[in-house]
């Protein structure tokens, strides 16, 4: 029979998953690889300043993931180092920082290797309900945005000049980002969110026919993803958050073999 | 109906200001329900930052610019690339700004003629026919303006003038405005009631006769430019259709134009290697 706290494990899992599917969606089709790397390496200044000043550790990573999307967002506007760069400048920069707040607190002795790789097998009832309310909120707003998010993702300017809020839905996604680092972290860790986001994602391309149907695609591969990992993890006594994630990487891989080419529905209008 | 006493856009001595230079400066215009206008200019003299700041893209850093509110606005810009990671059908991308029914989307497509392509996905398209595809949503969107940033580039010559016809016929249909840039001169020019020529600022304007005439635009484009313009002064009673087939002035469609149709004058034009007379209008 399945221990309780294997059953928490799952829910949350599969609750994260189903936000980071969707999400990431969006980070593969604008190309923001990075950019959720970069979010969720300031996750651990999140995390050194929540212990610094004994706040909320969710509640710190969302806000200080959300003020470096915004300082991203910003220096992009300025134009004066090409995005990448910023990205890299911010990711390392914030993760330096994390760790000597980290090194200040000789009184705290953090695992960090926790923070890094996650601890599912030790999510509370409480972070359950946090990962599935706050995931429904999530989606919610996702589903709120979508179109004008959508529009401006496949052109911009052509979504402003047609009179949709891109600039506001924009800023909504990178407060999204924020949240689902914020809530996810706990599961994966900092290292393999971004895992989470790309690789279901990816996978749900090639056999999307719409930017919907990838959406919810990618959403059930990383369900599916973390059922499978979990339960491997389960079995060869594997750490719970990379097995996920290697889970994830064979669905992947499956998708790639030659079997499974069995239809390319879009393709075929176009041949001339 | 006083809002209707409001053109649907009016730059007023706006400009653009970036890196220490003026791209363009004392741009004023208006466009009026009904009305075709179009910007003609060399490349770099402002004609798609003027496009632009009449769609609320670019803020102007001097003058103003007013768009009457609530108007239903289409955009065809001059370049949008599709990344190849959006799974995006034709069908999709038609109703991605605001909801179009379907009728309505397919009649559009059928127009600038890329139905067959409805379920094609759009990073597999030509680039004639994406073209089509951009036309056709801002066409489907049944807009009260309508702003084309060299809509038909990379569409064969014939389908060209079917597409300028096409915006003409439109404009009729809806008595939407429409602000064109080309560097079509030739064609373009008698497709439209007024012209505006840019070179950083607004050189000259007015009617295409009247702009054709004037010196400054001679000086820019040459007087070559100016007589090309003459020939398609004319008024042609039958249209060729983009297959081949020829529609008069009574609606009646035929696969050949006939010998007493008007102005048909192969003889003369350098249309001759294009096929006869395409030039129709």
């Amino acid at each position: 029979m399945l221990d309780d706290f294997f059953v928490r494990a799952l829910l949350a899992g599969v609750g994260v998953a189903l936000v980071t599917g969707p999400l990431g969606c969006f980070i593969v089709w604008r190309r923001l690889a990075y950019f959720g790397d970069t979010l969720s390496h300031a996750a651990l200044l999140g995390v050194a300043l929540a212990l610094l000043f004994e706040v909320n550790i969710t509640l710190a990573v969302f806000v200080i993931s959300a003020i470096v999307s915004l300082a991203l967002m910003l220096m992009q506007r300025q134009r004066t180092l090409p995005g990448d760069t910023l990205l890299g400048l911010l990711a390392h920069s914030t993760l330096a920082l994390g760790l000597v707040v980290l090194a200040f607190m000789t009184w705290v002795r953090v695992d960090l290797m926790g923070f890094l790789f996650g601890d599912i097998l030790a999510v509370t009832t409480l972070d359950v309900a946090v990962i599935w309310i706050g995931g429904a909120v999530v989606l919610a707003a996702l589903v709120a945005i979508w179109k004008p998010l959508f529009a401006g993702t496949v052109n911009q300017e052509l979504a402003i000049a047609e009179g949709l809020p891109y600039e506001r839905a924009n800023f909504a996604f990178m407060l999204l980002m924020a949240a689902v680092i914020a809530i996810s972290m706990k599961i994966v860790g900092v290292l393999l969110i971004t895992a989470m986001l790309l690789i279901p994602a990816a996978t749900a391309r090639r056999f999307a026919t719409g930017p919907e149907q990838m959406a919810v695609l990618a959403a059930v591969i990383g369900a599916a993803s973390v059922v499978l990992g979990l339960f491997g993890s389960l079995q060869w006594d594997t750490p719970s958050g990379p097995s996920i994630v290697v889970a994830a990487m064979g669905l992947f891989a499956l998708n790639l073999l030659p079997i499974v080419r069995f239809r390319r529905p879009l393709d075929k209008g176009a041949s001339k | 109906m006083l809002k209707h006493a409001l053109p649907l856009v009016s730059l007023d001595n706006a400009g653009i200001h970036r890196d220490g230079r003026w791209l363009v400066r004392g741009v004023s215009l208006t466009v009026e329900p009904g009305e075709i206008v179009t910007l003609i200019g060399p490349n770099g003299s402002g004609k798609s930052t003027t496009a632009k700041m009449v769609l609320n893209l670019l803020k102007p850093d001097e003058g103003a610019c007013t768009l009457r509110p609530g108007l239903v606005v289409s955009y065809v810009p001059q370049k949008v690339s599709i990344d190849w990671t959006l799974p995006l059908s034709v069908g999709r991308f038609m109703h991605l700004t605001g909801a179009v029914g379907k009728a309505q989307a397919a009649q559009a497509m059928e127009l600038t003629g890329v139905r067959h392509l409805a379920d094609a996905e759009v990073r597999n398209l030509s680039g004639g026919e994406f073209q089509r595809v951009l036309l056709a949503r801002a066409i489907a969107r049944k807009p009260d303006f309508m702003v084309l940033d060299e809509p038909v580039q990379g569409v064969d010559y014939m389908g060209e003038i079917a597409l300028y016809d096409l915006i003409g016929r439109i404009r009729d249909e809806l008595q939407c405005g429409v602000l064109l840039i080309s560097h079509d001169l030739h064609v373009v020019m008698a497709a439209t009631d007024r012209v505006i020529c840019l070179n950083g600022h607004v050189c000259c304007s007015g009617t295409p006769t009247a702009v054709a005439e004037h010196a400054e635009y001679k000086a820019l484009f040459g007087a070559r430019a100016a007589s090309t313009l003459a020939v398609y002064q004319h008024h042609h009673d039958h249209t060729h259709l983009a297959d081949g087939r020829v529609r008069h002035a009574d609606g009646t469609i035929t696969d050949h134009c006939h010998p007493d149709d008007g102005h048909h004058h192969p003889e003369t034009t350098q249309d001759d290697q294009d096929g006869g007379d395409t030039h129709a209008r």
